[in-house]
């Protein structure tokens, strides 16, 4: 006994290879002068606030390269609570609390592994100073491994825009 | 030597010249061409970063093949690995020599260049670097040569891919190289010649060979597409069963000169299909393009040039628009449906030629090729309802339904 197989005849306007040939033909040859949709990279980013390419821009929850926030003085913000080493899932945030003549914390080292980090937001999502920030940006390449974990310094420098991270209350971002 | 010989051998190399160095910048600039075409129809920009527009891009990549590293397969047979690249760069270069490219040109001079003696030129000189009056024949005879390079290389590589894909095309350019060779007899019987220069002639006495011989066009087309490996018929390649099918253990400039071989081969080819059915170098409606003037002669270089071109899109657009056939299906195209057409077509021609020439006793180009043209478009419709029936190119329902059926017709003899 055969094994029963369904048999589609269909008709030949939809299986000619003639007509299909025509028609691919005429499909790429509309294509050749539609609107190009490739971004010329270093020219236009993704995070460009008007890159003209709407559809590549990325998203403002993007969780990229960290960022420190500091207040007018230029000081950074964090008080050394210690809270996001003890959250960061990845092990990458090295933090070693100081304290001054007025009992004020602050970090005397703060250092973040990019490499390990996997930038899942938890850091910025547990800092009660809102002072460390991941931040819609992506362009981290260096020549040497060392010069991926970023010390203090380097964090506050970063000037790129900081992640909006998901709000439970507002789960679409509108 | 005479004079005159020392004039046709310096006005020769000139030509040499001339055509050899267009032909390499024109291929080199094809392969930009290609992934530009390729990239416009997939809505992409395609390379344009090295120089203005990517024109640099060429260069760049001819560089980067010259400083990578020379391969060689353990096991390979060294100097027939060696021999393989150049056997298929050398065919596909010597058919520029018999392809006219221009109309002929008056040239006059008579001058004596120290040492080197007297150099007379009296007359037009045919622009094609060798007026061969068997020029169709050569074409035929060296495009068939370049199956050698491919199958060579995939002989010599000692690779089971490399074998496969050097098998394919020798089995393939074999094939159509049947259907091609038989596609042009009708020509031949139109021009009564075969020196590409004299075909060219006929078809401005008449109409360009695509409107009386339109199937012998598609044939030869067809064909070409087959001989020149590309798609949809690109089987000797067949990245996704092959690797790179012959060229696998190839690298660097080995490597570049197989896409030389390529492309030089797709501009033969269309430069054949410019030449033989679409009038060569011809301006249709006039015959200012024959007073023999340098400005004829660049107008008509012009309008090859354009026609080649379209031709090589026409190439590069086929092969982005068509998947790859299965290889039973390129043979079956090439030996059931394309020989047997090409020899009917072959008779129908001749019996209308004797008909039209002997029996009506019309001998005018033009009348005659009209009425060619005539019967052209009822065979042309003929042909292609029949492929369009869905009765040579069957899918794989109808081959199921008549296995099914000798199941049934056993069960009930059983």
């Amino acid at each position: 006994m055969a094994i029963g197989v369904k048999v589609l005849q269909r008709p030949a306007r939809e299986v000619s290879y003639v007509r299909a040939t025509l028609k691919g033909m005429a499909l790429t040859f509309k294509h050749m002068f539609e609107k190009k949709v490739t971004m010329q990279y270093p020219e236009e980013k993704s995070t460009d606030a008007d890159s003209g390419m709407g559809q590549w821009s990325i998203s403002p929850r993007w969780r990229g390269t960290h960022r420190m926030l500091t207040d007018e003085q230029g000081r950074s913000k964090c008080v050394a609570c210690g809270l996001c080493p003890q959250v960061c899932p990845a092990n990458c945030i090295k933090l070693v609390p100081g304290e001054d003549e007025q009992g004020n914390r602050y970090p005397l080292i703060y250092e973040i592994d990019e490499f390990r980090c996997v930038f899942c937001g938890y850091c910025q999502e547990v800092c009660p100073e809102e002072a460390i920030h991941v931040g819609v940006h992506y362009e981290n390449s260096e020549y040497s491994r060392d010069r991926f974990v970023y010390d203090l310094e380097r964090l506050s420098s970063q000037t790129h825009p900081v992640s909006t991270l998901w709000d439970p209350s507002d789960p679409k971002g509108e | 030597m005479t004079p005159e010989m020392k004039g046709f051998l310096l006005l020769s190399v000139i030509k040499m010249l001339v055509v050899f160095t267009v032909t390499m910048v024109g291929v080199a600039l094809l392969t930009l061409m290609e992934r530009k075409v390729s990239a416009w129809m997939q809505n992409r920009r395609g390379p344009n970063r090295v120089g203005f527009a990517g024109l640099l891009q060429p260069a760049a990549d001819g560089l980067k093949n010259i400083l990578k590293e020379e391969t060689f397969p353990a096991m390979a047979n060294r100097w027939l690995f060696l021999l393989a690249p150049a056997m298929s760069f050398v065919p596909a270069l010597l058919l520029f020599a018999v392809i006219p490219f221009a109309a002929p040109v008056r040239v006059d001079f008579d001058f004596t260049l120290g040492p080197l003696g007297r150099f007379v030129h009296h007359g037009l000189m045919p622009m094609v670097v060798a007026d061969l009056p068997i020029g169709f024949l050569f074409v035929l005879a060296v495009s068939s040569m370049g199956v050698y390079g491919i199958a060579l290389a995939g002989w010599a590589s000692n690779s089971k891919y490399a074998l496969m894909g050097g098998l394919r095309a020798s089995a393939q350019m074999v094939s159509y190289e049947v259907a091609m060779g038989l596609s042009l007899i009708p020509v031949l019987l139109l021009s009564g010649n075969v020196s590409l220069s004299a075909i060219v002639h006929e078809q401005q006495l008449g109409l360009w060979y695509v409107l009386p011989l339109s199937l012998s066009f598609f044939i030869f087309l067809i064909s070409g597409f087959a001989e020149t490996n590309r798609l949809p018929f690109d089987m000797p390649e067949a990245e996704s069963e092959l690797i790179a099918g012959y060229h696998t253990e190839y690298s660097a400039m080995k490597f570049s000169f197989f896409f030389i071989a390529e492309y030089s081969n797709v501009v033969t080819v269309c430069a054949m299909v410019t030449t033989l059915f679409f009038g060569g170098w011809d301006i249709p409606f006039t015959h200012w393009d024959e007073t023999g003037g340098v400005l004829p002669a660049i107008a008509t270089a012009g309008l090859f040039f354009l026609k080649v071109m379209f031709w090589i899109f026409f190439v590069m657009w086929i092969r982005w628009t068509l998947p790859r056939f299965r290889y039973d299906q390129l043979m079956a195209l090439g030996w059931k449906v394309l020989m047997p057409l090409a020899l009917t077509y072959i008779m129908v021609i001749c019996l209308a030629l004797y008909l039209i020439e002997h029996r009506a006793g019309i001998t005018a180009p033009v009348l005659r090729s009209l009425i060619l043209f005539g019967l052209n478009v009822i065979i042309l419709g003929l042909v292609f309802g029949l492929l369009d029936s869905n009765v040579f190119v069957k899918g794989s329902g109808k081959q199921r339904r008549s296995l099914d059926a000798r199941a049934r017709r056993e069960r009930v003899t059983a």
